[in-house]
């Protein structure tokens, strides 16, 4: 249980996928410009992580690895498909998204007008992929891989909110015209990265 | 082709066939490389970018990954593109896409083991890497197979432009040499010369990328108010 728990505060801050991986930066910066919309993008992110992480890794229990696919027969047991993984991670995630897309234009119309073309780039998010492909690299088993889901997501949502926190009172301060917009993001990225570094002091 | 021989012939026959390296495919190529650069002007593929960039040898074999598969699913995609119903054109490009990373995926596990251990998840991410989505949205779906192809070398040549030119900086001030080669030499060491270890960090990649647009920005002004 505990380890579980470390799992999920290490997936949060020690190993954050924005600013120890920078995985899904591309959104990330795009989006963190208002805290409303920020929050949408990364309820939608943690949603689809979770959705997404577990899907996969029973895709690669039950029908990738060497040996998975013995319960349809043993004969089967060299079979090794893990090159097909890619594919059809890529292609759980993609319809995911597309369930998300459509649950929000149903339910929260204000929403998806706001966040337009993210949406579906979602998919494209490289913190989700990442995250699944994470989950295949380290060998996690269920329970884990759901705990590391949610804190991936969690920590994803945790850092677009308090980027765009800090872009909306960057709007008064003087930034050099060459800098402004996504320079000045990238620095801001930085230093916040510099702080989340010191997470990493900490033994779990 | 031969040259026409009637003097007054059409000039339709002229713009029937476009040189193969005629000067907008040349721009096209060019392009991507300072004026559109995929990383500091479209804001596209930056995860990669800096998770790569510690040492020189994994981001050029991650560059040209990248590379070629942003080339070959533009030719691709922009071969099949008036067969591709608009509904379902993001998973038929995720699922090309998807095959190409595969074989970049394959070739590297089976010609350089290391460097594929070292880029890890990073070669699968490969797929989620937006230059690649946004040429194919942007450039593949229009256009003739050739300058696709094109554009995709060329967003590839200046993605790898950016990820070379930070893991030069990053390799040499964090390790003291580049591409595996000491060049800080010993007595440096010996009189106090330390490595900078920020440089290893990853807030390093940011900080120099950062400064990079800063630079190209303040050289061209038409770029300040792109994002």
């Amino acid at each position: 249980m505990q380890h579980l728990l470390n799992l999920f505060i290490k997936a949060i801050f020690v190993e954050n996928v924005i600013f120890a991986f920078f995985l899904g930066m591309c959104s990330f910066l795009a989006v963190s410009k208002k805290i409303k919309t920020a929050f949408g993008l990364g309820l939608a992110v943690v949603f689809v992580m979770v959705l997404t992480t577990p899907l996969n890794y029973f895709i690669l229990t039950y029908m990738l690895e060497e040996g998975a696919l013995t319960w349809i027969h043993p004969s089967l047991a060299s079979v090794d498909l893990t090159f097909l993984a890619f594919i059809l991670f890529i292609s759980t995630i993609a319809g995911a998204v597309q369930l998300v897309e459509m649950v929000i234009e149903k339910f929260l119309p204000a929403l998806y007008t706001s966040l337009g073309i993210f949406l579906p780039l979602i998919t494209v998010n490289c913190s989700i992929l990442g995250t699944s492909l994470f989950m295949q690299e380290r060998e996690y088993n269920f329970a884990e891989t759901a705990v590391f889901s949610f804190g991936s997501g969690i920590g994803f949502f945790l850092a677009i909110v308090l980027l765009a926190g800090i872009r909306e009172r960057l709007r008064y301060s003087n930034v050099p015209a060459p800098l402004q917009g996504l320079g000045i993001a990238m620095f801001i990225t930085a230093l916040m990265g510099l702080a989340f570094l010191s997470f990493s002091g900490i033994k779990l | 082709m031969a040259a026409p021989t009637i003097t007054d012939a059409p000039p339709i026959v002229k713009q029937k066939k476009e040189a193969l390296f005629s000067k907008k495919n040349l721009q096209t190529l060019r392009d991507p490389l300072d004026d559109t650069n995929p990383i500091t002007v479209q804001v596209l593929g930056i995860c990669s970018a800096l998770a790569v960039t510690v040492q020189v040898k994994p981001a050029l074999i991650m560059a040209l990954g990248v590379m070629f598969v942003t080339a070959f699913s533009n030719l691709i995609i922009s071969l099949i593109r008036k067969s591709i119903p608009t509904r379902i054109r993001i998973i038929v490009q995720l699922i090309i896409v998807a095959m190409l990373v595969t074989i970049v995926d394959q070739l590297l596990k089976a010609y350089v083991y290391d460097v594929s251990k070292k880029l890890a998840v990073f070669v699968g991410l490969i797929i989620t890497n937006c230059i690649i989505m946004g040429r194919l949205e942007a450039f593949a779906l229009a256009q003739k197979p050739w300058p696709s192809f094109l554009d995709g070398i060329g967003n590839g040549l200046g993605y790898g432009l950016i990820l070379v030119m930070v893991a030069v900086f990053r390799e040499f001030f964090g390790a003291g040499s580049i591409l595996g080669y000491k060049l800080v030499p010993q007595w440096a060491y010996d009189h106090g010369y330390v490595n900078n270890g920020l440089m290893v960090l990853p807030p390093a990649a940011l900080f120099i990328i950062g400064l990079y647009i800063w630079w190209q920005r303040s050289r061209k002004e038409e770029l300040v108010n792109v994002s």
